[in-house]
């Protein structure tokens, strides 16, 4: 099997019912087996052309096409089979309910004989290094198995052409390097091209031939060698979001210094055990436990370990939002303002001015029809007049540069516009504690600039940070401390430095990475 | 979402010829209403649930909500049933006769005969192997087989994504307080935002489908192949036989009253 040729010629979509086109006048020719990465700001159409390539876009009911786009000399539709797309959500791409079952969708679906299919998925699993039993059920598998998984269900078709969209933008570093090394191993054994967009610059780098730059305007940026459009375009780049390991964000000074150890505690978690109670169950089956952490006005703590260790249920938890498994969190006077010092017992409505929780999915926390009253339902639940009401609205909007999406529904707005949102509804009730999870997960790097200046200022007025994070940068811009969950045999156990020293240190590299 | 499907004689048969014994039992016991066919087929289907591999444990599980149905139907039909024979109790306008006895005697044992083999099919079957049979044994349409069989990977999600958007509404202020009529309504506001979240979710699915080649006109193979063997015909012999036993016992007894007459 041969990777496949692909030519566009002035080629172009405008998705029905959008007045500009998504792609315009592009002329690319890729030869077969090249590896190919596609840059581009959001919004210059990259995800288009991969679903056009793929020949997922749809017909003349879905858009209007203009010139030429051909694999191997024929229409994507018309050629089925030869091109495998594997796209960014790990969730979504999951077919059938056991891993060798959903492996063999594509080669069912493309009528590769029966006795063919399972030898094939045999070595496609190999091929991502995915050493599970067949019967194995694809529900118990981890985002960066279940990317691996959608990835040897492409690769059991036996493509000549390999499209990954982000693939990489929802997994933890593991995961990440884990699904790129798996790609690699494949395509070099197979001798598809590859075509890959993905925000991360340096994940790609060091293993694409050459980068192509999609210009939002239409047409071409940059084409050529990686280096040489690195250099060329990078600075750019870096400022229309794209990571550029030359040009990393910048980052933000905090005021104060040092943390200062007196500061006010606001919780404590004292041998801490967290879980969740399964459905139709009593009890919490307890995911990690013996966790020590104080939790100071102007601080910022992170939560880092890797994935299955219980993170995000720590979150919840310390947002009172599920009850603890065992050991006790007491929340200070200071935060719990008159009310009981077990945070879960609270009411939802005092929970606002208090601790104040952003989702890793911003969706599920969106309640309203627009931007403006998405803001407006915190204030409303505090029972804030409406002057008052307008005017937090008002200073968020402005401040997060969603001004002119006030009317827009959240579920419109892109990835980073829903980031920005979901942490604004959240300052809108100015709570003392704010919990975040994966704040920076899939976001560009202005998106993450703007988050972390954000929050920095936050810290510098007293309020303080808790967030779970698989990202180093994020941790060495803002945390004064860092509690690192343990995988052991049982369920994991944490480990919180907070000694000062350690505090400087991660300050002083945040300080160098800046200047 | 997929259940733990222990190794039985039952969980080898093929799904489709349990479907056909659930519908040949249902279908016979839905002619007519009389205590002694229900009950006949309940007898006779107790016996085979030895091969079925349940333990008691999960039998009692799986079949709660008939065990709850059934006292609720037998009540109010001898309460309220159609009356006939001799008085038993009167009150108001619940009258207890002989008639409305036996009538809830039959609907409760019918409830049982055609709810617990509908159950032990569920809990027997791998969906994914029923669906390989309504394709490849009954011929179905591999889209709408195929379709059927992802949605329902997604409905396994709900419960997360229930518990997730509940979690988020109470970090965001609204997640309790008020009284029935706001209960109501926000019970109402998360199944709608569960709705939208399902939307979207399938919508992905089905482009992650379509990449795969799903939806094309070309037929498709089946990497599982559903033999509809000598087995599974016996196993359809012996629906039709407990069927037959039935109505044969009550047409003898002279309890049977067909339905349609």
């Amino acid at each position: 099997m041969t990777g496949a040729r692909v030519t566009a010629s002035g080629w172009g979509w405008r998705h029905a019912g959008r007045a500009r086109p998504a792609v315009s006048g592009l002329d690319l020719d890729i030869r077969p087996g090249e590896r190919v990465l596609v840059l581009g700001p959001s919004g210059a159409g990259k995800s288009t052309l991969m679903h056009a390539l793929a020949g997922v876009l749809g017909d003349d009911e879905d858009g209007d096409e203009t010139g030429e786009l051909l694999v191997d000399g024929r229409r994507p539709s018309e050629a089925r089979g030869r091109v495998g797309l594997v796209l960014q959500d790990p969730d979504s791409q999951v077919v059938l309910a056991r891993v060798g079952d959903d492996v063999a969708f594509g080669c069912e679906n493309l009528a590769v004989p029966r006795a063919e299919i399972w030898p094939r998925v045999g070595q496609a699993l190999a091929d991502v290094g995915l050493d599970l039993p067949l019967r194995h059920p694809t529900s118990a598998l981890s985002g960066g198995q279940k990317q691996r998984l959608a990835l040897a269900g492409v690769l059991a078709m036996r493509p000549g052409l390999v499209l990954l969209d982000e693939p990489t933008a929802n997994l933890d570093p593991e995961g990440v390097v884990e699904v790129r090394d798996a790609v690699l191993r494949s395509v070099e054994a197979s001798g598809a091209t590859l075509i890959v967009i993905e925000h991360r610059v340096a994940v790609w780098q060091h293993v694409v031939d050459r980068i192509v730059v999609l210009d939002p305007a239409g047409g071409i940026l940059a084409d050529g060698p990686t280096d040489s459009v690195l250099s060329a375009e990078g600075e750019r780049l870096a400022a229309a979001g794209v990571w550029i390991p030359r040009f990393p964000p910048s980052m933000p000074d905090r005021r104060g210094g040092s943390h200062d150890p007196g500061a006010e505690v606001l919780l404590s978690a004292d041998d801490l055990a967290v879980g969740r109670v399964p459905f139709a169950r009593k009890r919490a089956v307890v995911v990690a436990h013996g966790l020590n952490l104080a939790v100071q006005a102007g601080t910022a703590t992170a939560i880092t370990g890797p994935n299955g260790t219980g993170k995000s249920t720590l979150a919840l938890t310390l947002a009172g939002l599920l009850a603890p498994a065992g050991g006790r969190l007491a929340a200070a006077d200071a935060l719990a303002g008159g009310l009981g010092s077990a945070p879960h017992a609270w009411r939802s409505r005092d929970l606002l001015a208090r601790i104040g929780t952003v989702f890793q999915d911003p969706e599920h926390q969106f309640l309203a029809g627009t931007v403006r009253n998405e803001l407006a339902i915190g204030p409303r639940a505090l029972g804030l007049g409406g002057a008052e009401q307008t005017e937090r609205v008002d200073e968020l909007l402005h401040r997060l540069r969603l001004d002119h999406l006030a009317d827009a529904n959240p579920f419109t707005l892109s990835g980073g516009e829903k980031r920005r949102l979901s942490v604004a509804t959240v300052l809108a009730t100015r709570p003392r504690l704010l919990v975040l999870d994966e704040p920076t997960f899939g976001q560009d790097s202005r998106t993450w600039a703007e988050l972390v200046r954000l929050l920095a200022e936050l810290l510098d007025t007293g309020t303080a940070v808790l967030a779970v994070t698989h990202d180093e940068q994020f941790v060495t811009a803002l945390a004064d401390a860092r509690l690192s969950l343990v995988p052991s045999t049982g369920p994991a156990t944490g480990h919180c430095v907070t000694t000062s020293r350690v505090t400087a240190g991660l300050r002083a590299s945040a300080g160098t990475d800046a200047s | 979402m997929t259940p733990e499907i222990r190794p039985s004689a039952i969980a080898r048969v093929n799904p489709v010829a349990k479907l056909a014994v659930a519908l040949l039992i249902s279908g016979a016991l839905m002619l007519s209403i009389d205590w002694v066919s229900a009950a006949v087929a309940l007898a006779l289907e107790a016996v085979l649930l030895a091969w079925c591999g349940l333990s008691a444990r999960q039998f009692w599980l799986r079949t709660a909500p008939v065990w709850i149905a059934v006292p609720f139907a037998v009540l109010t039909t001898v309460l309220y049933g159609k009356d006939s024979g001799a008085e038993l109790f009167s009150a108001g306008i619940a009258n207890v006769t002989e008639g409305s006895v036996s009538l809830a005697l039959a609907i409760g044992l019918r409830i049982l005969a055609i709810g617990i083999p509908g159950i032990v099919l569920l809990a027997t079957t791998d969906p994914t192997d029923l669906g390989d049979g309504l394709a490849q044994v009954l011929r179905l349409p591999a889209r709408f087989v195929l379709g059927a069989l992802a949605g329902l990977r997604l409905v396994g999600m709900f419960i997360d994504d229930w518990h997730s958007l509940a979690l988020a509404r109470r970090a965001r202020g609204v997640g309790d307080g008020g009284g029935l009529r706001s209960r109501a309504r926000r019970f109402g506001g998360l199944a709608f935002a569960l709705l939208v979240l399902s939307v979207r979710r399938g919508s992905k699915l089905a482009t992650a489908m379509e990449a795969r080649g799903f939806g094309s006109d070309v037929p498709r193979t089946w990497a599982r192949e559903s033999v509809f063997g000598v087995r599974d015909i016996l196993v359809v012999i012996l629906g039709a036989v407990i069927a037959a036993a039935a109505i044969t016992a009550a047409v003898l007894a002279g309890t049977w009253h067909f339905v349609l007459a």
